[in-house]
């Protein structure tokens, strides 16, 4: 099975990249942008076929590794 | 004092430390990241500076759950002194051994400069060479070097008197020349029982006037002494 593990930054931490980022687009003068936070994306191919496994197996890797919860959410999507 | 420097794929400033340390007249043996044990008397364990793992994901991330940082955890429960310098201090956040994270600088960019530190007390292990509110001039080499910890961490960490360096001019003035945003201008903390310190500066660049000054040497004959 497929699954994507998304990481992202908590409100009110502190983004100086995704603040780049934004700097940038504005700079070119695309209308409309209001505020950019820059995040992570895994994707991740799993063995297991049973999706609650799967998710908990997930959430795992998470919080041991993927994710530094001080500073961060993540968010676990089994693809299938 | 018997201390043990731990190499992670893409450390590189364990020669150094190693090198202030025997010249305070500590025995210094090398451990290998894959090492389960660390080596027979270990007093001190250090984490040196680099860019172990290449800083992929976060930076010390991959090297905090390298085997031997169990056997690392183990040590500082038990109450022993582990130092970790730049990545090391990442690397020891990140293995839990210190509350918090560091976060890209504030700025963006890598910073690499000399640096004024305020000494913030001298009853421990690490500092008992100098005196409490020396600015001492060390050098800094950092990209995420940022310190971030919630309102009720930094809290105890204030109230604790777990703060051991801040960044500041050469006049003292903390309000000046934090060079990558930490909070309260934090450049190193010590755990609970003081025996942990990590700290984004180099003191172990300091240590002969040949390269810029001595002020790091206090930090490795406070440790030399220690035990």
């Amino acid at each position: 099975m497929k699954a994507r593990v998304t990481v992202t930054l908590k409100n009110g931490v502190l983004d100086p990249q995704g603040k780049a980022i934004e700097g940038a687009l504005k700079s070119f003068g695309l209308e409309g942008i209001d505020s950019v936070r820059q995040g992570k994306v895994f994707d991740i191919e799993i063995t297991t076929a049973d999706k609650s496994r799967a998710e908990a197996l997930l959430k795992e890797a998470c919080e041991k590794l993927l994710a530094n919860t001080v500073v961060e959410n993540y968010r676990v999507e089994v693809l299938g | 004092m018997h201390a043990a420097v731990i190499t992670f794929p893409g450390t590189n400033r364990e020669g150094d430390v190693a090198r202030a340390l025997i010249q305070a007249g500590a025995k210094v043996t090398h451990a290998w990241h894959a090492d389960y044990d660390l080596p027979a008397g270990t007093d001190l364990v250090v984490l040196p500076g680099g860019f172990a793992y290449g800083d992929y994901m976060r930076t010390g991330a991959i090297a905090a759950r390298a085997h031997i940082m169990d056997a690392v955890r183990a040590h500082a429960a038990k109450g022993g002194y582990v130092l970790g310098i730049c990545n090391g201090f990442q690397v020891a956040c990140e293995a839990g051994l210190l509350p918090g994270i560091l976060m890209r600088n504030a700025g963006l960019k890598f910073v690499c400069r000399m640096q004024h530190l305020r000494v913030e007390r001298n009853d421990t292990a690490y500092t008992s060479a100098y005196t409490p509110g020396q600015i001492i001039k060390v050098c800094i080499a950092h990209g995420e070097g940022n310190y971030i910890c919630d309102a009720e961490t930094l809290a105890r960490l204030e109230g604790e008197g777990r703060v051991a360096f801040r960044y500041c001019d050469e006049a003292g003035d903390i309000t000046k020349r934090n060079p990558n945003g930490s909070l309260n201008a934090i450049a190193g903390i010590y755990s609970e029982n003081h025996r942990v310190l990590g700290l984004m500066p180099h003191p172990e660049n300091l240590i002969e006037s040949l390269v810029g000054g001595t002020d790091g040497k206090g930090m490795f004959a406070s440790l030399a002494g220690a035990a």
